[in-house]
């Protein structure tokens, strides 16, 4: 790993500020002052501004670079390129476009620092404060603020010093503390790329030297192991027998023989061997790797889990969530409608359960509001419909960041500040806890459903009392037996005075832990690679989310029997004539077919 | 991690990112330098497999030893390897080599028409069968709905706009003016029926950084790109009657490496050996927004 010491010499920087306040003219100063412009440019601009009786300014200079651009590679429109003699700059920037804040965010999200312009005559506005939040949200912590304008204040050390006083006690109050404050003139070119003699109250860097002092970032390696999985591969069809759980790592390192457990499921299992094409074998492998590794044991494990450490800090699970987040699409957010939230590799349907305040980024003054508008700064609190693995943003932030989708568009961002309880905290602890113990077989899943040439899947068969459940359960077992496939009946009664022996005579308040065990019985006998038939009286949508919770599956279908469905249980198939067993049986034989679970014959 | 590490580790993420959530997914190869590195990128990201097919658009004017490279990689390296063609044009001669329209017209016609009749599956697709080693009439004609493609923001205007994760209406439009955000590593993966989203894994790649990869990784070029005693090379590959050598001397990649860091071509477009780019001032945007890559 020793080329990992090599000294990076690119940074990413953004420039943000209110309109109007220069950012184009220091980056226009900037490339002048760097040699970095094509030869006879300047001069060219210069002439035509003279030509056309306008006074030159720098911000012509980008435009005339920018309408060249296919002539060389100094700019295009998203990036603008520099560089002093220690390192290369990449100015991501899109200045003065109308969908700034969109752009900005995108631009900011892959910088590692930023200079912040304030008009010195204008003073401190409405974006120069929401964009210093936008750049706090989105994590940049190196900032430099440049007072712009100088010569418009005639150089006046108050001025500055007010600003400087004003602003700080903003950046404050969002935690960031800027690297420096530099009193500047993009125009005259004063501390730009040296100190001015119109100045000489200013002692401190230059725009060029704070740039330089920025640190390229190393991640430490020494923080907890994170690495949401992209997927797992496998190539067995070109003869590859490796399974691959393939990522990015966002923190930390993991090794040979190191102990991973994902979550949220709690699977674990040891690194057996880090994964590469052409490239050095390796037996440990850190921060900002795309890589992957196989394991020591068959476990299974998808897309959407975030692989940690054993015995290093664990990823926080749950599906309510207390967010900070911002913004940006065009229709608010509302109240009610669902959601996609992505976090990770996970992707998931959220809600707003409550909006605590919206804060307006410009003076971080509260509200209290119905919906969440473009461009507003909101706390809330969001409900997921699954529970997924992230960390809280003062443990983590890389994996606290998450974005919502509204329309097929992302249309915000945020970062999660804390981990709620929710409903099935208690079962999924359980749940996690078991599979972290669980003794694994060395029969993968996918190789019990090509044995048997079927998935294993639960067929929950619900509906009111006496409707007729159990004979088309029974009916649908024969079918499939008869058919060849590896197939059971529970009914829930079967485990009352088994399984559930100890809690039945205290019966009432115990319908939960009824329904874990049952899901804990499922469990088993799903994970032998069967399709299970289970019925129960009147489940509900939040049984339903118990038994997901526990169970190790995607593969759920639910039945209905009776002519109302009673309960909030989203329904595959309703069945409301039970005369005609063999004719209802065929329609959920159908529906297996259908989902792929059995195999549907030409 | 220097910058080469950086660029690879985004790229593959991105490339990952886009084999996990679209179902219809391919990748263009045009046989050039970037889309090379691009398909290295994918053994990369996918344990030395590439499970992508890839998409040629054969224009029947490329210069024969780009088709000969493409069939002896897709064999050495069993790519699922696809090819269209607009065969109406090529019978009816409507193509600019035969005299009969402009470049700009031979692009929409050869490239981009066939592009998207290739995409979409409403012309026949030509697939390998690896076991006979020769192309076949796809049976598959589904419509692809995320493709990757090998553009870089420093090549040349347009491209600079685009996202990693650029979505296309169902015209193939693209709205250059208002573009979704993208942050954090997470991309644009829902799209609304009927429309598809180009994947842009070189994004932050310069030309520079693409031929320093090929050393450093040793990536087979077709030899077109280097100079064979000539005194000329290709710096950019395209169809035989319209895409023109630049001066140089350089044999191997290092000689072109070192060329490209003398800064020889700091004020000469990369794509400047392309004729149908200057054909009418903003050539490549218009074509790109009509679905040229």
């Amino acid at each position: 790993m020793e080329h990992l010491n090599k000294q990076d010499e690119n940074m990413n920087i953004v420039i943000v500020g209110h309109v109007d306040h220069g950012k184009s003219t220091i980056i226009g100063r900037l490339l002048a002052d760097t040699n970095s412009l094509p030869e006879g440019k300047l001069e060219q601009v210069k002439e035509t501004c003279r030509r056309n009786s306008k006074p030159f300014e720098y911000a012509f200079l980008l435009d005339a670079l920018k309408d060249e651009q296919s002539q060389g590679i100094t700019i295009d429109s998203a990036r603008v390129f520099f560089n002093t003699k220690k390192r290369n700059y990449i100015i991501i920037d899109a200045p003065g476009h109308i969908e700034f804040l969109k752009n900005m965010v995108t631009g900011a999200s892959r910088a590692e620092s930023a200079l912040l312009v304030i008009d010195a005559n204008e003073g401190i506005k409405e974006n120069s404060k929401r964009h210093g939040y936008m750049l706090s949200m989105l994590g940049i912590k190196q900032v430099s603020v440049l007072v712009n304008k100088m010569d418009l204040v005639d150089y006046d050390e108050d001025t500055y010093k007010n600003i400087v006083k004003e602003y700080t006690k903003f950046l404050e109050k969002i935690d960031i503390k800027p690297e420096s404050f530099i009193p500047v003139s993009g125009m005259m070119g004063d501390a730009v790329a040296s100190l001015s003699d119109n100045m000489p109250w200013y002692e401190g860097q230059t725009v060029l030297e704070s740039l330089d002092n920025f640190k390229t970032k190393k991640e430490p390696e020494n923080r907890p192991f994170r690495m949401p999985v992209q997927d797992v591969y496998k190539f067995t069809k070109d003869g590859d027998n490796r399974r691959i759980v393939a990522g990015n790592i966002e923190s930390g390192k993991v090794s040979v023989g190191d102990e991973v457990v994902f979550y949220p499921s709690g699977k674990s299992s040891k690194v057996k061997s880090i994964e590469g094409f052409n490239r050095e074998k390796t037996d440990t492998i850190g921060v900002g790797y795309a890589t992957g590794f196989t394991l020591e044991e068959q476990i299974y494990i998808k897309r959407g889990e975030l692989a940690s450490i054993y015995n290093q800090k664990k990823p926080k699970v749950s599906s309510r969530i207390k967010t900070n987040l911002f913004w940006l699409g065009r229709k608010p957010m509302k109240k009610g409608k669902e959601y996609k939230f992505k976090v990770g590799t996970s992707k998931v349907i959220a809600k707003i359960e409550e909006i605590t305040r919206v804060i307006d980024a410009s003076d971080l003054s509260n509200a209290k509001k119905e919906s969440i508008d473009r461009h507003d700064v909101a706390e809330c609190i969001l409900t997921l419909d699954k529970a997924i693995a992230f960390d809280e943003v003062t443990d983590i932030d890389k994996t606290s960041r998450f974005v919502i989708v509204d329309d097929y568009e992302i249309a915000g961002g945020g970062i999660i500040q804390k981990a709620l309880e929710d409903d099935l905290s208690e079962v999924r602890d359980k749940v996690m806890l078991r599979n972290y113990k669980w003794e694994k077989s060395i029969i993968t899943k996918e190789e019990r459903a090509e044995k048997y040439n079927q998935k294993s899947s639960l067929i929950l068969i619900t509906g009111k009392e006496d409707v007729g459940k159990k004979p088309l359960a029974k009916t649908l077992e024969k079918k499939l037996f008869n058919d060849g496939k590896i197939v059971y009946f529970l009914g829930i009664g079967n485990l009352l005075y088994g399984v559930d022996a100890d809690i039945k005579a205290t019966s009432n308040n115990n319908k939960e832990e009824h329904l874990r065990r049952l899901a804990e019985v499922a469990n088993i006998i799903l994970d032998s690679g069967s399709i299970l038939i289970v019925t129960a009286v009147g489940l509900t949508k939040e049984n339903l989310d118990t038994i997901k919770t526990s169970i190790d599956t995607e593969n759920i279908q639910t039945v209905w029997v009776g002519d109302e469905v009673t309960t909030n249980i989203p329904v595959d198939i309703q069945i409301t004539d039970t005369n005609s067993l063999e004719a209802e049986s065929n329609r959920i034989k159908g529906l297996l077919q259908k989902e792929g679970i059995i195999f549907k014959p030409w | 991690m220097n910058h080469l590490d950086k660029l690879e580790n985004r790229s593959i993420h991105i490339l990952r990112e886009a084999y996990s959530e679209f179902n219809n997914l391919g990748m263009l190869w045009s046989i050039g330098k970037d889309s090379t590195v691009l398909l290295w990128l994918a053994r990369k990201a996918f344990f030395g497999h590439v499970p992508i097919p890839l998409i040629h658009v054969d224009t029947n004017y490329k210069i024969p030893e780009m088709i000969e490279h493409r069939d002896r990689l897709a064999r050495e390296w069993k790519l699922d390897m696809i090819y269209g063609q607009n065969t109406d044009a090529l019978e009816n001669k409507e193509t600019f080599p035969d005299g009969n329209t402009t470049r700009l017209k031979c692009c929409k016609n050869l490239k981009t028409n066939a592009l998207k009749n290739t995409l979409n599956g409403v012309w026949p697709r030509y697939r390998m069968n690896h076991d006979t080693k020769e192309y076949e009439i796809d049976k598959n004609r589904e419509p692809f709905t995320g493709v990757i493609v090998g553009v870089r923001s420093d090549e040349e205007g347009s491209r600079s706009k685009e996202r990693y994760f650029s979505p296309r209406d169902k015209n193939n439009d693209w709205d250059i003016g208002d573009q979704p955000p993208e942050f954090w590593n997470q991309y644009k993966t829902d799209f609304a029926p009927g429309t598809h989203v180009r994947i842009h894994p070189l994004l932050d790649w310069t030309e520079l950084d693409i031929w320093e990869y090929i050393k450093r990784e040793n990536i087979p070029m077709v030899s077109l790109y280097f100079d064979q005693g000539e005194g000329k090379r290709y710096r950019s590959l395209g169809c035989a009657p319209c895409t023109n050598p630049v001066d140089s001397t350089a044999k191997n990649v290092d000689e072109v490496i070192e060329e490209l860091k003398t800064g020889k071509f700091s004020n000469i477009a990369e794509r400047s050996g392309r004729a149908q780019d200057k054909e009418d001032g903003g050539g490549l945007e218009e074509l790109r927004k009509d679905g040229y890559m």
